[in-house]
Parts: structure tokens; sequence; C-alpha cells
């Protein structure tokens, strides 16, 4: 209906698709290294952790002040929450790691809605793709290293305590869960979060400018809703980059752990 | 199949589920930074941080237990001190106490020693001055009865060796007679 009004308005008003997500390449054009602005924005995150824990760390002061506090709030949470509340004694060995992906994956959030930037670095396919195959890397060789090739494979694929026949059904579903499906869902999560996010904040600013600005009459009033809609889901988005970047670190933990217990 | 059907890309439309070589490429980039960040800076640092906040607040705490057991050392050593001289006093005390009923003791032996030697002395002169007195008396008496027995006889007796024998056989018969009737 609003689609039939908006035509009534004779618009050319265009909702944003998924070219959203593939720009132009803004530098090295054609070679293998060619680098859009989501790439950039990449880098530029990149470099805005390390500089934000260089500073936070530069100078530790016994009693944590500024910049240092929010680093050491930064760590301890991952520290705290995801590797020793998951994985408990074996979690030292894992911090390193998973730090790195929890503030990568909350760095490339964020972008989504910072001003200028506007796009999540999460938001094209193969960075949570790669950090999944990373996780699903991690995880596997922690349980083999752990129970042996052997254990760790009977252990996922024939859990004891089934009778023989059902193995038949077990041992399928055991392995498209637990080698297909884990980095399947850790990398679709990730990334339709981020794409329908960036899509339901393009869709109702661009809603907002055009119904202000090129459609008539009351419709005007609904460019004012599209835009409280828009802040809305603005807030939303600073949760969900939080919570993505959260989940996918733990169920990381999560699956290094299950990888590592004794059954 | 089907998922190559979904994954594939449309024409020559990339797929949204087909990553990019660049991007790949890129993102592998910012992790391996990251990672090697944060394990070989970032959690390093902070663990040092943590372990050394540790230690310093564990290092106050054995100092304060340390000067804990110092002072409850000197309070024991001070009450010992205390109870030995409080010990002392009392047997400094008991020992004056002693010496006290002993010189008393001493002194009232030497008070009665000096009385009895004083006492012993004056009878001893008492005795001597009556032996003298006696024996004065006795020849004054002697002298008396001669002459008075001269005086009667009208003879004298003086010096006269008779007369003296006689004298004193009187006397001695006087005292004897004396001392009877005195028993």
């Amino acid at each position: 209906m609003i689609r039939a009004m908006l035509m009534a308005a004779g618009s050319g008003f265009t909702a944003p698709n998924v070219d959203e997500f593939f720009p132009k390449a803004a530098l090295f054009a054609g070679t293998a290294f060619r680098m859009t602005r989501i790439n950039l924005i990449g880098l530029l995150m990149t470099l805005v952790v390390m500089v934000f824990f260089t500073i936070a760390f530069r100078k530790p002061q016994f009693v944590p002040r500024g910049i240092q506090n929010a680093g050491e709030v930064a760590i301890n949470f991952v520290r705290i929450n995801i590797v020793e509340e998951v994985l408990g004694k074996h979690g030292r060995a894992y911090e390193g790691y998973l730090s790195a992906l929890f503030f990568m994956v909350l760095a490339f959030n964020v972008t989504g809605f910072v001003p200028g930037l506007q796009i999540a670095g999460t938001s094209v396919v193969a960075i949570p793709m790669l950090l999944a195959i990373v996780s699903w890397i991690v995880f596997n060789a922690s349980g083999i290293r752990h129970h042996g090739l052997g254990h760790y494979l009977k252990a996922n694929l024939f859990p004891s305590g089934v009778p023989a026949p059902i193995y038949l059904l077990v041992t399928p579903i055991e392995f498209i869960s637990t080698f297909l499906l884990r980095p399947v869902t850790l990398t679709v999560r990730l990334l339709a979060n981020m794409m329908s996010g960036h899509l339901l904040l393009v869709l109702f600013f661009s809603a907002t400018s055009y119904l202000l600005f090129d459609a008539t009459g009351f419709l005007k009033i609904f460019g004012l809703a599209s835009y409280a809609m828009g802040f809305a889901f603005t807030l939303f988005e600073i949760l969900v980059a939080f919570l993505q970047a959260y989940i996918f670190t733990l169920l990381t933990a999560v699956y290094i752990d299950g990888a590592l217990s004794e059954h | 199949m089907v998922l190559s059907a979904l994954v594939l890309a449309e024409g020559d439309k990339p797929s949204v589920l087909l990553p990019a070589t660049a991007d790949l490429i890129w993102g592998t980039l910012s992790f391996v930074i990251l990672l090697v960040f944060f394990s070989k800076y970032v959690l390093p640092t902070a663990r040092k941080l943590a372990n050394e906040r540790a230690d310093k607040i564990e290092g106050g705490l054995r100092r304060a237990e340390a000067a804990q057991a110092e002072a409850e050392r000197l309070l024991e050593q001070y009450r010992e001190a205390l109870a030995e001289a409080r010990t002392e006093a009392a047997a400094i005390r008991n020992a004056a106490q002693a010496d006290r009923a002993h010189i008393i003791e001493e002194a009232r032996a030497e008070a009665v020693a000096a009385a009895t030697e004083i006492s012993q002395r004056a009878h001893e002169q008492i005795a001597s001055e009556q032996a003298q007195v006696m024996s004065g008396l006795k020849r004054e008496v002697g002298e008396i009865a001669v002459d008075l027995a001269g005086r009667i006889v009208g003879e004298v007796l003086a010096d006269d060796a008779r007369a003296r024998a006689a004298v004193d056989r009187f006397i001695a018969d006087l005292e004897r007679s004396a001392a009877e009737a005195g028993h």
C-alpha cells in the first residue's frame, strides 16, 4: 500500500538492496588486493583497536585511571565473562585468540552506526566466514590435541550410552551439527545480523530523506516516523554490535570447551 | 546443488554468501595483526599488571602480619619483664621484712644482755659494798665492845691478844645467834 502511495507521489524512491555490500574498489582495482571502502574500514578499525589498547597499557599504573581503566575493563570482560566462565582452567591458552576475535568482531560491527563509515566491516561474508573457519580449526585442533584424533572423533560421532543401532541416526546428525553446521551458523548469524541492520538503517534514513524532501502533503509526517524508527534501530544496532561479538566469541569458547571435555 | 544455486552469483552479480578473495586477504591481515597484538602485547601486559597488583596487595598483607607478630612479641616481652619486676619487688619486700624481724630480734637480745649485765654489775657492787660495810661495822663494833668492856672491867684490853680473841669469839657468837634468830 505504501508502495502504491509512493508511486502515486510520483517517486523515484529506490529501496536499498544487497548491492550496498559490494561497493566499487577504492584502491588496487582489478588486482587480488583490490580494496573497497569496507576493507578500508576493517583496516581502520584494526588500527583503532591497536591504538586504543596501546595507549591504555602504555604506562600501566597500579591504580588504573581513564583509558587504562577502560582497557582493563574490556580485557577483563573477555577474560572473566567468556574465557574463565566457559573454559575455566583451560582458558588461559585461548585468551589471546578469543580476545582478538571478540575485539575484531566488535570493532568491525560498530562501524555499522559510526557516522561517516555507516557500514559494518562484518557485513561482507568473508569476515564472518574467515573467523568461523578459524574457530572451527581451533576447536577441532584443541579436541584432537587433547584426546587424539580417534578418541575425539569417537566421542563426538559415537556418544557413549547410546544403543548401537541408534548410531545410524545419531552419527550423521552429530557429524553435520558439529563439523558442518557450526561454522555455517557462526557465519550466517553474524553476517545476517550485520547486513539486515545496515539495510534497515539505510531504508529508514533514505525513506526519511525521501519522504521529507520529495514526497508531498501528509506523507511528510511519515518522514518523521521513519526518522524515529531509524533512530530506534540505531540504538538497537549498538546493542546488536556488542551482542553479536559476544555471542560469536562465547560460542567459540563453548565449542572449544566441548572439544576438550571428556565425553 | 540447491546450496550452490543459492550462493552462486546470478549473472555477473557477486554472491552474498561467497567470499571475495580480496576481502579474505584483508580480513586475514586484520585478524593476524590483532591476534599477535593481543597475544604478544595486550594480554602479557595486562597479566603482568595483575600479578604486580596481586604481589603488592599480598606483600602489604604480609608486611602487616609481620608487624602485628612483632608487636605481639614485644607485648609478650614487656609482660614478661613486668611480671619479673613484680616478682623481684615481692622478693625484695619479703627479704626486707625478714631483715626487719631479724634486726628487731637482735636489738632486743642485745638490750636484754645489756640489762642483765648492768643488773649483775649492780648486784656485785651492792654485795661488795655490803661486805665492806659489814667488815667495817665488825671492826667498829669490836672496838666499841672492847672499849666498853675495858671501861666496865677497868682494864685496858687493847692490843692484848687474849682480849682480841675474846672479842672475836663474842662477835662470832653474836653473828651466829643473829643468824639463828633471823632464820
